[in-house]
């Protein structure tokens, strides 16, 4: 899948230099030449206004993908605890699965010792099957032992997709099982599509991409997986056309748990692994849960983040009195966290978590790109900044423009009183 | 037994800089630095602490990029750094990570003997965190990622390591030979000294390519041979501006806002 240049059509224009993310264009006397940083992004193809720049969409050869059924989710848990992302990624198999065919299933697969007690839960969010891969070597999760089982019960039940939360454990293990299988995995991804009639959907709706190419009826059922790359700057959507299965890992909080349906049962499948103690490299010595406050970003109704904005790290104890005052979760811009003026776990962003809470009070941040990557799906986003021009006002359904050490009291003094304010401002216009 | 240790390096582009051209809706990548990525500064720096304590310690950074991917190996080599070694190819270009890694092991086996891997968690153009794990699957070597804090017993063999999780930490003892990924919690890593800066101009930086690395470039490395290909790319459509709240007071401006989040429900 190479990108060309046809040289007889190239005018020298250089609007592809310009629009490539990866400096992968060069021009040579009056005509481009596509260098080795090329990704095959095609950024350019849409660019050119002559049509000198095709894609070489290589027949790509026969392999024999059809012995591969299924979604799989790696049901991830830690001392025997489903994580919340497990129970997403059910949902979000699920609703990949019946895109394949109304025959496709989803199943969760558990890995520990004495999980098997954690499969009714996976029923009860939409789980088809659960398989349950269980071991005293397995109490605690090591990356030579999961690999191990995961590995091998996925050579024997062949799944077509497999899809593992993007936490610290999925991203340890998940690149390891894929490089083992020799088949691709897409990191952190934001969008899951089967069909392409609903990947056009997606993109016609939330992009700028130009779908006119792309067939709505074609029978392609290959995952079509879509992050977020140059810290949120672009996003790519990434195909793995040849190999089984196709892997993904999606970070917590983005796709949504179904309702959970209480009693819902489904076939459970006991896989008996092959494991030994020389099989694990690494001794666990002691898992500590940290005794900080534990911030749960990903499932707050409200968050209060501060940014570079605070000035210094006592501003976040205004952010915490105005979180407290709205029963809201203190949250960061990487600029705080970098400051040392807040611990990383706050940090909401490409790089720290990403959050989808019905109100983000963004408190001095000016809202770097790879910030908004994180929290731009908040129903309502209100910015409080001093610059006018701060992109994060591109985004915010509210904006004040002013000093925050101001607005921020006046909020926390106003907030008990919006209900009467509200309906003082009804009867006003009623009147 | 002069311990000898392999980091894991990359140039990227700062990611903080890059802004959207508001018109044309592509990135302005002009003016944006090349800078050594954030976690692999810190990698760096842990085989720098270890070569403080047993100087006879050989530290060899190794990336993959352009041939201006040396710039960021000279700057490894300054801030102390023994050797570097740059694997450079048009064959290794657009490698995902699955054939950066062949690429990448490739080069680490061809360089020979090690004790520790070190490489960052991830780098910040593609945040993908796959690559130093991959490289430990293709090598056969037990990784630990996420490390917050590294200890080396005095046999310069076992090894402890805090792991860091999202609600506190694993605790891992393993052997040497073996592969960690480094966050940003794990240290502070040192600037570049003049001494540094002046004997790293005079080290030979080799480049080797495919046929030196001894990779396939039909099977192993590059576009071709990657599993995954990028299907479309696009920059996210910008959310709708919303309304910009003003008045005479501070309170006026709080009260159209409480006003406004009660008219949409949301509290």
């Amino acid at each position: 899948m190479a990108v060309n240049v046809i040289n007889e059509k190239c005018k020298g224009c250089q609007l592809c230099v310009k629009a490539c993310p990866f400096d992968a264009i060069d021009m040579v006397g009056k005509l481009a030449v596509i260098n080795s940083k090329c990704t095959s992004c095609k950024v350019c193809v849409s660019k050119c206004p002559f049509d000198a720049i095709e894609v070489d969409e290589k027949e790509v050869e026969e392999v024999d993908l059809s012995a591969y059924k299924g979604v799989w989710v790696y049901a991830e848990q830690r001392q025997g605890k489903l994580q919340g992302v497990a129970l997403e990624l059910i949902g979000e198999g699920r609703r990949l699965a019946r895109e394949i065919s109304a025959e496709t299933k989803v199943y969760a697969v558990l890995v520990g010792d004495d999980v098997k007690g954690l499969a009714q839960e996976c029923f009860e969010y939409g789980a088809d099957g659960v398989y349950v891969i269980e071991n005293p070597l397995l109490k605690n999760f090591t990356t030579d032992g999961y690999t191990k089982v995961l590995k091998e019960a996925i050579d024997e039940y062949k799944p077509e997709i497999v899809l593992f939360g993007a936490t610290h454990i999925g991203r340890d293990l998940a690149p390891r099982v894929a490089a083992r299988l020799s088949t691709g995995l897409t990191a952190d991804c934001t969008k899951l599509d089967v069909r392409v009639s609903s990947y056009i959907d997606y993109a016609n709706k939330n992009t700028t991409l130009d779908t006119s190419t792309l067939d709505p009826n074609s029978d392609d059922t290959g995952l079509k997986q879509t992050r977020p790359a140059f810290g949120g700057n672009l996003m790519a959507t990434i195909i793995c056309p040849r190999t089984r299965p196709q892997m993904s890992t999606v970070r917590p909080g983005v796709m949504s748990k179904r309702d959970r349906h209480e009693g819902a049962t489904g076939e459970t499948i006991v896989v008996t692994p092959n494991l030994g103690d020389a099989d694990i490299r690494t001794k666990v010595l002691e898992v500590v849960k940290s005794s900080k406050e534990i911030v749960s970003l990903t499932d707050a109704d409200i968050i209060v983040s501060g940014g570079r904005g605070l000035g210094d790290a006592s501003g976040f104890e205004l952010i915490k009195e105005f979180a407290d005052k709205v029963g809201g979760v203190v949250g960061s811009s990487r600029a705080a966290v970098d400051n040392g003026w807040i611990d990383h776990s706050h940090q909401v962003g490409q790089t720290g978590t990403t959050v989808k809470p019905t109100i983000y009070f963004a408190c001095g941040i000016s809202g770097a790109i790879q910030h908004l990557a994180g929290m731009s799906s908040s129903d309502i986003i209100v910015a409080i900044n001093k610059d006018p021009d701060a992109p994060i006002f591109e985004v915010a359904d509210y904006g004040i423009v002013g000093d925050l050490y101001k607005v921020i009291p006046t909020i926390i003094s106003e907030w008990d009183g919006a209900e009467a304010l509200f309906h003082a401002t009804e009867e006003k216009q009623d009147d | 037994m002069a311990l000898k240790i392999i980091v894991c390096a990359k140039q990227v582009p700062d990611t903080n800089e890059i802004k959207i051209d508001p018109v044309t809706k592509t990135l302005v990548r002009e003016g944006v630095p090349s800078i050594l990525n954030h976690d692999d500064a810190n990698a760096l720096e842990e085989a720098l602490k270890i070569k403080d304590q047993y100087p006879d310690t050989h530290i060899t950074i190794v990336t993959m990029g352009p041939p201006q991917a040396k710039d960021m190996l000279i700057e490894c080599l300054a801030m102390g750094a023994d050797a570097g070694v740059l694997a450079s190819d048009r064959a290794l270009g657009g490698s995902d990570t699955w054939a950066t890694s062949n690429a990448l092991a490739a080069a680490i086996e061809k360089i020979g003997e090690y004790d520790i891997i070190f490489a960052g968690r991830q780098a910040i153009d593609g945040d993908t965190a796959q690559v130093g794990p991959q490289i430990a699957e293709k090598l056969d070597l037990p990784q630990v990622t996420y490390v917050e804090e590294f200890k080396l017993a005095d046999d310069q063999k076992t090894i402890t390591v805090k792991r860091q999780l999202e609600d506190g930490y694993e605790l891992i003892e393993l052997q040497t030979p073996c592969m960690l990924t480094a966050i940003k919690e794990l240290n502070t890593p040192r600037y570049m000294s003049v001494g540094g800066i002046f004997d790293a101009v005079k080290v030979e930086i080799p480049t080797w390519g495919a046929a030196d690395l001894g990779v396939d470039t039909d099977k192993e490395v590059g576009l071709e041979a990657s599993p995954t290909n990028v299907y479309r790319s696009f920059t996210p459509a910008p959310k709708g501006k919303g309304e910009m709240l003003s008045g005479d007071s501070e309170k006026e401006v709080v009260d159209k806002l409480l006003v406004g989040l009660k008219s949409k429900h949301v509290i």
